[in-house]
Parts: structure tokens; sequence; C-alpha cells
């Protein structure tokens, strides 16, 4: 699980976006990620095929249906190697205080 | 669409090492500190054995039971809060903890479920594991890490 596949996989406003979907309701199956997106259905499993590569996205199945899941081990692993558990806090205040200056939709 | 009734997640990362290492590190209390916050883990480690997990200062935080015991591939392990009365009476919940060797690492997925709707279980344990596997895959590869 290379580094630079991970930051081309999140280099895509398109797949942010599936993270973001995910992120607010885990564990979609491609139909309902498909939904509300102007997007076909092929291009959104081209997009999470990339991202689950990338092991930004992680799967189970569930009867006859695939489940997917955001997977932000890898994204914690960057943020860990820059960020000491002493600016955390720090950065946290700041990220609050932008969130409610700005709103939380940053789309 | 989707009438799983259902909370849960799914956590992947690569470790390299072997599976038999990544699991003496997973199934050793002592181990189980130095990348869990200093808890303290207490188990038999077999199939039908409790399990219980106690902050450094002594508090219970989870318990429940070994259902899976498979070494070096599949742990699963019924798990239940102890210390947070909201999330103590959502139950029971399924950790399951698999192990596939891939090439030079070993995949290693956790997945947390709840049988029910949006369940504070889960979310309370799923902002904690991500600290856990950073943890133990920098405890595995020792500062190889930081390199690549």
């Amino acid at each position: 699980m290379s580094d630079d596949a991970i930051f081309r996989a999140l280099a895509d406003a398109s797949r942010r976006k599936l993270l973001d979907k995910l992120h607010r309701k885990n564990g979609q199956t491609l139909g309902e990620l498909c939904e509300g997106l102007r997007m076909t259905r092929q291009a959104v499993a081209k997009h999470l095929a990339i991202l689950k590569k990338a092991n930004l996205v992680s799967w189970k199945r569930e009867g006859r249906e695939r489940l997917h899941f955001i997977n932000p081990v890898p994204i914690h692993d960057i943020a860990e190697r820059w960020i000491s558990k002493f600016e955390y806090p720090r950065l946290q205040t700041l990220s609050k205080l932008k969130k409610s200056l700005e709103g939380e939709d940053r789309e | 669409m989707s009438k799983v009734v259902q909370s849960s997640f799914v956590y992947v990362t690569f470790i390299r090492t072997t599976a038999e290492r990544l699991w003496s590190k997973l199934t050793t209390n002592e181990f189980i500190k130095e990348y869990w916050f200093g808890v303290q883990f207490k188990t038999e480690w077999k199939a039908g054995a409790t399990w219980e997990m106690r902050y450094p200062d002594g508090r219970v935080t989870d318990s429940g039971e070994i259902v899976e015991f498979d070494p070096p591939k599949r742990l699963v392990l019924k798990w239940r809060n102890e210390f947070k009365p909201e999330l103590k009476a959502e139950g029971y919940g399924l950790c399951v903890i698999e192990l596939a060797p891939m090439g030079e690492a070993v995949k290693l997925t956790v997945t947390h479920s709840m049988e029910r709707a949006e369940s504070k279980l889960i979310e309370a344990v799923s902002g904690g594991w991500p600290k856990i596997l950073s943890n133990l895959k920098s405890l595995i590869e020792t500062g190889e890490i930081a390199m690549k």
C-alpha cells in the first residue's frame, strides 16, 4: 500500500465525494452510492476500485450485497506522520473554529 | 435498498510482518498494553473464555467472550462497553479480527458490528481503532514507516 496510491486516489473530487458519502453513512452498496450523483454506475464502480486499491475503502459481503466502508486507517497513518500528539489538541481547536465560521459544508 | 439493521465499520491495514508474529502481538496481554494506551487485557485466549479490559487505573472499560480463536487467522470477540451506561445498555456487539498474508505483509481486517441502527458503541469505538492500528503497525514495523 504505497503512499502514492493514497494521494493519487484522494486527488480527485469525485472520489472525495464518494468518501464523504461513506463518511455520512457507512456501509453502502454500489447502488446506494450512485444515488444523487451525476455519474454513471460504471464511473462510480471505477472510482470505488481505485479507492479500494489505495485501501481507503473496505467492504464486506452481507447476503447477496456488498457493503462499502470508509477505511480511515491510511489517512490516520499519514496524519500521524506529520502531526505529533502534542499538536493534535491545538489543531482540533483550529479546525473547530474554522468549521464554526465556515459551516460544516465544504464541498 | 439495504435492509440490514446494523451499525458497523471495517478497518483494514497492511503490516509488514508474518501472520504468526502479528497474531502474537494481538493475543499477548503484555503486548496489547504497548499499542492500546496502556490498557490491561485479561483473558485465557481460547474459545469460550471471557475477556476483560481495564484502564491503567483499574476501571473496567469493556468485556465479553472469545467466540472464535483460530490462530493465526481469525479472532472473534463478543464485545460490550462497561463504563458508559448508555453504551452498556446497547448490549453485546461483535468484533471480528482477520489476518491474511499478502506478499511481504499481512492484511489485518477489523470489523466491529452491532445489530442496531446508529449504535453509539460503534460510533465510540470507530474513533479509537485507527489509532490503535497505527500504533500496532509502527510498533511492529519499528520506524520503517517514518521513512517510506
